[in-house]
């Protein structure tokens, strides 16, 4: 009987291997997979693909600037792929990010360049009224899903329109600058995350980045919150019957998530670019879907899809010097790889249980 | 055309992953027969039926229709060929009227035109020739399951099938619907041109019913025989393959102070229309309360909101004498009540949560299985490789997706977290549908093992035979009402049956509401 | 205000409601056979590229109606083959695919405004305006002096109630969304049926994107839809999955669109300033349309979306 018991579980030790190989391969295929179609479509605009996929890798690693430039472009994706992970594990799919970090940014501004305190309080405080603006953005639409069952997609895709108008008014209205750019002033010294090692950009951003990642692994999968998170968006009636108060986990999950988002855009405010400005992110709250999903939900997986967008998005601007194939070209890219991905993991299903089915 | 069979199934293989759900099975039905498919959950009846029907690509066998051979791809086909199916769970559009529901798919009046007025028609001329009453503009969301499983057959009828097959057509019906069933079986094979294959797994009914049976064991024809030339214990021993006790031997009930109390509950459904109407009972410790009644009679919201997760309208409930009517399932939990819900993939588990994810659903809050809010991973799998030895829950292992056991094997998981609290309720609710023999017969010992314990059982079931083996006393539901409590040894299945069907019983707890109108009463043939 | 600028400012509402109508409408069909498609965006923004570069290169702006078209439905068909066939989920890929169409468009637009130094612009559709009846006061301005294309739209609406609750494909189409099994069993052809509705809903969104790029102005912009494709499906969420209620909807939507324009414009000025308001910022009235649509989807709470919305069908599985 034991050796039967121990055959079969190493037997599915075996299975679980494979699984977990396949969920790590998977994201690198559809990677690859969309590459390849946009080299397709590279060639179809008279640019060779090699020369651009070069450009792209140099630009993105080129030298120990540009390198820095790419981890300082990840850093926002880091917080706002956290965000949609958590949102997603707990049944909320969150596209509202980008939003977020806008309210995040707005914010932090505000207290960066309103208020007047000592060193590490004042950049604490930006910090915290940071991820308090994100917070209050993502709990609405996960207040609104919990109670009124409101389409969580809808409300968050609408707010985002919202929270970048609302931007804009400030930067060209209460809290612009003197003078003639539309812009804010540049929050005080006191409130900026110092730099890692002088003479680079690379800021103390980085740690809080790793810190978070260490954070959201330990609430998911080592808490009973996340216990509680995980368990209402795998299945919203089993979690009721085991005495969950789903719609309060929700707009909690939504709230949390909401705070990391909006950590980067503040983030990124107190560390790189000190001004709000219009379309002061190229994106990040829509790349960090990408990011969620291509690195598998899972913190770690964030963390190297994080990077690797963001050597995207950095490697596109030299691309775009050399081939004058526009930076906007990686929304492809990214768009390719969720559907490679997507379409992979249901083939990856059929394949299995075709396997299944022939080994019976 | 006497010798040429209607029906020859030759040989069918069919395999899902790892499971050969049809191994070389053959079949053969005359004209003007009713024959019976008999066999347990998973012996492969439905999955025989819906290769027939063109649902099922067979991986192997052939198919002949009066002598010529046949290759059914999709319920089209096998429509055009004149075989129609009612499956158990209906085939009907809740929003969609009677008529709608009835020519969908069908080619249009006049070109893609729908003409209702003329198919309206049809099915009044179809209900009349084989007694079928239904109101042709009804949303078939708002009638009963009986008069839906009149749909179904206009629904083929209409379509011109002469092979008719009714997948455990029973299984909702009052034992008054059922004869009525027959009646009307009866009627469409007299002239000797159609032919009806009817599956079962209920001995009587195929006794009663049928020419011929033909039985299936572990996906495999064992045998096909006369009706007349055979007896409930032969197939009982066909069937399952064992010799099979049809009572349980149990200890006499001991039944000590009242553990659940309910007192004029009304609950509501998810259309908001009430579905427990003013219902009274009590459970005591070291007792099982069987609750009989046809499935949709306000069962799943009485277990529900017993559980907490349904707030009554109206009424009271108590457990150890104290008011838990406003309860919700977290408030609940102190009271160390087990549940064991209708539906275990949507309540009882979490399919894609390990089994050791699924072990401590309700007990993660406290130690050991968490301290101070973190995780004990260690704990955690040491308690859930005892519970799958304990209740030999057949899986490689507690990390393991629920998702990937078998049905009787989830519902062993549910048992063993729900039981190994020693609770002093235990509300269950067809704990046994969809399991094989060998599973139902665990639950059911695992029932009367609770009870030796001490524990309150409210056993809901709309298997008659299940609730006479397992109950102290019967209580009888019907439209959110009780109709009587009573002890097995002094009540007849018969007597019972009236009950389901909306006769209340001498000294029954009387209500104000006066019997309802037959026609909306799933009880309501004449 | 006076007579001018309310008939100014339902021609508008008209007008801006048009680009949301197709999208709705045309959305709506895949909605009731059980497809969930927040890729309308996406669809409507390639819709009014296509449009645009088609009216532009060939001079007839038909032509590039019919061109936005049939990009709309071949992106579609990507969404359909994804979902339909290999049971992707459907929301994750509509994102994936307005990611897609926003890089696609930007970096085609981009090369086609270097490759053209001069000005880029296309022909326009004229209005036409209906003998007869444009001249019933306050009603003929505001209704009949339009483009073909806002008639067109709104001839959409009795066609599409027509064919849900009048023909067979209708019947198939609500059965599809609620019960895809049971339809399946009377030979339906679920996913037939859900390709054909999916195909068509984006060429609708294209032809909505293709009004906003060569309806009234000649302009392509980047990101132009700006939202207007999750405001279409809202207008079918808040029109509770009916032709006339989704028509409703985009309406209320329009008229929101068309009423923060005329603030922007300072149109409104006198209004604002006899309420005590000196200056009101262009933010403010821009964010009109998305709250409105906000607090309608609000007021409107739980709704019936149809059973089967968003649950991939696979005959062999339980």
């Amino acid at each position: 009987m034991t050796t039967v018991t121990q055959a079969r579980e190493s037997q599915a030790s075996r299975a679980l291997r494979w699984e977990r190989l396949i969920n790590m391969l998977l994201p690198v295929l559809a990677i690859l997979a969309s590459f390849l179609i946009g080299s397709l479509f590279l060639w179809a605009l008279g640019v060779s693909p090699v020369t651009a996929y070069t450009a792209l890798v140099k630009g993105a690693f080129g030298n120990q600037r540009l390198a820095t430039s790419t981890i300082l472009k990840s850093i926002p994706l880091i917080f706002a792929g956290l965000a949609v992970t958590l949102a997603y594990r707990g049944g909320v799919f969150n596209i509202g990010a980008e939003g977020q970090l806008y309210l995040g940014a707005l914010f932090a501004v505000w207290a960066g360049t309103r208020l007047a305190l000592p060193f590490p309080w004042h950049l604490l405080v930006a910090l915290a009224l940071g991820i308090l603006g994100g917070m209050i953005w993502g709990a609405i639409p996960g207040y609104l899903k919990a109670t009124r069952d409101m389409n969580e997609i809808i409300v968050t895709i609408l707010m985002n329109y919202i929270a970048i108008f609302t931007v804009s008014y400030f930067v060209h209205g209460p809290l612009k600058e003197e003078g003639w750019n539309t812009q804010t002033d540049a929050v005080a010294e006191t409130a900026r995350l110092p730099t890692l090692w002088a003479g680079t950009r690379l800021h103390y951003g980085v740690i809080l980045a790793l810190i978070c990642l260490v954070l959201v692994y330990v609430v998911l999968f080592h808490t009973t919150l996340g216990y509680r998170i995980r368990m209402v968006g795998a299945n919203i009636h089993g979690a009721r019957y085991a005495g969950i108060k789903t719609t309060w986990i929700m707009a909690l999950a939504m709230a949390l998530s909401g705070g990391l988002a909006g950590l980067a855009g503040t983030v990124e405010l107190l560390g790189v670019q000190y001004r709000l400005i219009d379309n002061f992110s190229p994106g990040w709250g829509f790349d960090a879907i990408a990011v969620a999903l291509v690195g598998r939900l899972n913190p770690i997986g964030v963390l190297i899809a994080a990077l690797f967008f963001g050597a995207l998005r950095n490697g596109a601007n030299s691309m775009q010097t050399a081939v004058r194939v526009d930076v906007v070209v990686i929304y492809i890219l990214q768009g390719l790889a969720i559907v490679f991905l997507i379409a992979g993991s249901s083939v990856d299903n059929r394949i299995r249980r075709w396997l299944d089915a022939w080994q019976a | 055309m006497g010798e040429t069979p209607f029906l020859r199934m030759e040989e069918i293989v069919k395999t899902f992953p790892g499971v050969v759900a049809n191994d070389r099975v053959n079949l053969e039905v005359r004209h003007g027969e009713i024959h019976a498919l008999l066999g347990e959950n998973g012996a492969g009846k439905s999955t025989l039926m819906n290769v027939l029907y063109g649902l099922y690509q067979p991986n192997g066998g052939r198919i002949l229709l009066e002598g010529r051979p046949v290759a059914i791809h999709s319920p089209e086909e096998a429509i055009r060929l004149g075989i129609g199916m009612v499956h158990q769970h209906f085939m009907l559009v809740p929003p969609l009227t009677v008529t709608e529901n009835v020519i969908l798919g069908l080619p249009g009046a006049r070109g893609i035109l729908l003409d209702q007025a003329e198919a309206r028609q049809r099915i009044q001329e179809i209900a009349d020739s084989y007694g079928l009453e239904v109101d042709p503009d009804a949303p078939v969301g708002t009638l009963s399951v009986g008069v839906q499983q009149r749909v179904e057959i206009i629904k083929a009828l209409y379509r011109g099938a002469r092979l008719l097959i009714l997948d455990e057509p029973t299984a909702v019906l009052t034992p008054q619907e059922i004869q009525g069933l027959f009646t009307v079986m009866r009627r469409l094979v007299a002239d000797g041109r159609n032919a009806i294959v009817f599956i079962s797994h209920k001995l009587d009914e195929v006794m009663a019913i049928s020419d011929r049976v033909t039985v299936l064991r572990n996906g495999k024809d064992v045998a096909t025989l006369e009706t007349q030339a055979t007896n409930k214990a032969e197939l009982a021993r066909l069937m399952v393959g064992r010799e099979v006790l049809f009572r349980i031997e149990k200890p006499p009930a001991e039944p000590g102070p009242v553990v659940l109390e309910i007192q004029d509950l009304v609950v509501r459904d998810d259309r908001d229309v009430p579905a427990v109407r003013g219902l009274s009972l009590e459970v005591r410790r070291g007792e099982i309360l069987g609750l009989a009644g046809v499935d949709g009679n306000g069962q799943r919201e009485l277990a529900e909101a017993i559980a907490g997760l349904r707030i009554p309208e109206a009424g009271t409930i108590r457990i150890q004498g104290q008011d838990v009517t406003r309860m919700d399932a977290g408030d609940l939990l102190r009271f160390n009540l087990a549940y064991i819900p209708e539906d275990r993939q949507r309540e009882g588990l979490v399919l894609d949560f390990t089994l050791s994810e699924n072990f401590i659903a309700k007990r993660f809050r406290r130690p050991p299985f968490s301290v101070r809010g973190f995780l004990r991973h260690p704990a955690i799998l040491d308690f859930a490789r005892r519970l799958i030895r304990r209740f030999d829950v057949r899986a490689p292992g507690p990390e393991v997706e629920a998702r990937k056991l078998s049905g009787g094997n989830q519902q062993k998981v549910v048992l063993a977290r729900e039981l190994s609290q020693e609770p002093d309720l235990i509300i269950s609710a067809q704990a046994t549908r969809g399991l094989d023999v060998g599973a139902a017969e665990f639950v059911e010992q695992q029932m009367l093992a609770q009870r030796a314990r001490g524990a309150a059982v409210l056993y809901i079931s709309n298997e008659l035979e299940e609730i006479f083996n397992l109950s102290d006393r019967i209580a009888v539901i019907h439209r959110g009402e009780i109709m009587g409590v009573v002890r097995p040894d002094q009540v007849t299945p018969e007597e019972l049956g009236l009950m389901m069907a909306g006769i209340r019983r001498e000294g029954a707890p009387a209500t104000e509401s006066p019997a309802e109108p037959v026609s909306s009463n799933p009880g309501g043939h004449p | 205000m006076d007579m001018d600028a309310l008939i100014g400012l339902l021609h508008a509402t008209i007008r801006l409601t048009t680009p949301l109508l197709f999208a709705a409408i045309g959305g709506l069909y895949n909605e009731r056979a059980g497809v969930i498609n927040i890729a309308l965006e996406g669809k409507m923004l390639l819709g009014a590229l296509v449009g645009f570069m088609v009216a532009f290169s060939s001079g007839n702006p038909w032509l590039g109606v019919l061109a936005a078209a049939a990009s709309g439905a071949l992106v579609a068909l990507l969404f359909a083959y994804v979902t339909i066939t290999l049971g992707a989920d459907q929301i994750v890929s509509a994102v994936a695919i307005n990611l897609m169409m926003l890089g696609f468009t930007g970096v085609v637009f981009r090369l086609m405004k270097a490759a053209n130094s001069g000005s880029l612009s296309a022909p326009t559709f004229q209005e036409w305006t209906i003998p007869g009846l444009a001249q019933i006061p306050v009603l003929g301005p505001v209704l009949f002096r339009h483009l073909p294309l806002v008639y067109l739209a709104f001839l959409l609406v009795p066609l599409a109630h027509f064919i849900f609750y009048r023909t067979t494909w209708g019947l198939s189409i609500r059965a599809v969304g609620e019960h895809p099994r049971a339809a399946d069993t009377l030979g339906v052809k679920v996913r037939t049926v859900r390709y054909l509705t999916v195909l068509w809903g984006g060429a609708m969104a294209a032809i909505g994107g293709a009004v906003l790029s060569i309806g009234h102005n000649s302009t392509f912009i980047e990101n132009m839809t700006a939202g207007r494709g999750f405001i279409a499906f809202s207008a079918i969420v808040f029109g509770k999955w009916t032709p006339l209620g989704t028509m409703l909807a985009s309406l209320l939507f329009g008229f929101a669109d068309a009423l923060q324009l005329r603030i922007q414009a300072g149109i409104l000025e006198p209004l604002f300033r006899n309420l005590g308001i000196q200056e009101v910022a262009y933010q403010i009235p821009v964010m009109l349309p998305y709250v409105v649509t906000l607090v309608a989807l609000f007021f409107i709470g739980k709704s019936h979306w149809p059973a089967a919305a968003a649950i991939h069908y696979d005959r062999e599985e339980g």
